[in-house]
């Protein structure tokens, strides 16, 4: 299985309302980022929460993003980063 | 346990208090029982389980830092293999999470949280503190680490870029904190004294020599 993405893509994270065991915080939902680095294979947590095997592994990016893309407002550096673990089937090309 | 654990060791409810949390507290205990009960769990494992978890503590991270500051190589490899350089000094974090080690330089400060529990590498340093946990950090981490901090006491210039990692998936971090100024000569013991656990988590840095007891 090879990973959709590589380092330096930029992905955005897909907005799905999905109830359940989620990884993937509100905040980063809709926002746009780059790949910083790629992670390793995990077993799916959406389905391990519910006693399932977690199969197939999902491939896990460290996504990057500027704090002043994510809140209006920030008080800090432009550079000021934030780095989230995100699972492959939340990233769409952006 | 660990089949059932799957590094989840986290709880979803934010950090309680009083009543609440006895309330919490019999129902996991009713939970553990159940368990038990159907022969899932035995009151060994879990007994082994808590033993392992209060056998961790931020000790441990301050060893693994205070290496790092004396020896370049074990820094190279804490920072490319936190798990293999944590067994190098007897620390097991063996499980199924990976463990990354974030360095902060003179460039770069970081900052851990996990927006959505309280994931934490507790198989290095142990449980996380009750402010870790609490909504307010969690979402105050990500939207204005800078004040956080300062909060901490610690005011970072504008030219130190912030970088937070929200440690929300399988993977937990750790900082390894800059040598403090005042810290040349000392030797790996005296330095770990020197290295807190909120400075493993990055809200604050180290203690300056002569500050530490």
């Amino acid at each position: 299985m090879t990973a959709r993405f590589d380092p330096g893509d930029p992905v955005r994270i897909r907005t799905e309302d999905r109830r359940g065991h989620i990884r993937t915080p509100g905040y980063v939902k809709g926002k746009t980022g780059r790949i910083e680095t790629l992670l390793g294979t995990f077993k799916n947590p959406e389905s391990l929460a519910y006693g399932g095997s977690g199969l197939p592994e999902k491939h896990l990016y460290k996504v990057a993003f500027r704090q002043k893309d994510l809140w209006d407002g920030y008080a800090g550096s432009l550079d000021d980063t934030l780095y989230i673990d995100i699972y492959e089937h939340w990233l769409d090309p952006a | 346990m660990s089949e059932t654990y799957n590094g989840h060791d986290h709880p979803h409810e934010e950090t309680r208090t009083g009543a609440e949390s006895a309330l919490y507290a019999s129902r996991i205990r009713a939970i553990e029982a159940l368990l038990v009960e159907r022969g899932i769990l035995t009151k060994e494992e879990v007994r082994r389980q808590i033993e392992y978890m209060e056998a961790r503590s931020p000790a441990n991270g301050a060893k693994l830092v205070a290496r790092a500051w004396t020896d370049p190589e074990f820094k190279a490899r804490l920072l490319s293999d936190t798990k293999a350089a944590a067994r190098e000094l007897g620390i097991d974090a063996s499980g199924p999470v990976e463990f990354l080690t974030v360095e902060n330089t003179p460039e770069v400060h970081n900052l851990i949280v996990c927006t959505l529990c309280s994931c934490y590498p507790r198989a290095i340093l142990g449980r996380p503190p009750d402010w870790y946990k609490s909504f307010a950090y969690r979402s105050r981490a990500v939207s204005e680490p800078r004040a956080v901090m300062r909060e901490f006491g610690l005011e970072l210039p504008m030219d130190v870029t912030v970088a937070v990692h929200d440690s929300s998936a399988d993977v937990r971090y750790m900082v390894l904190p800059m040598r403090p100024p005042g810290a040349e000569g000392m030797d790996e013991e005296e330095l770990a004294r020197l290295v807190t656990r909120n400075s493993l988590i990055g809200v604050s840095v180290p203690l300056e020599p002569g500050l530490a007891g």
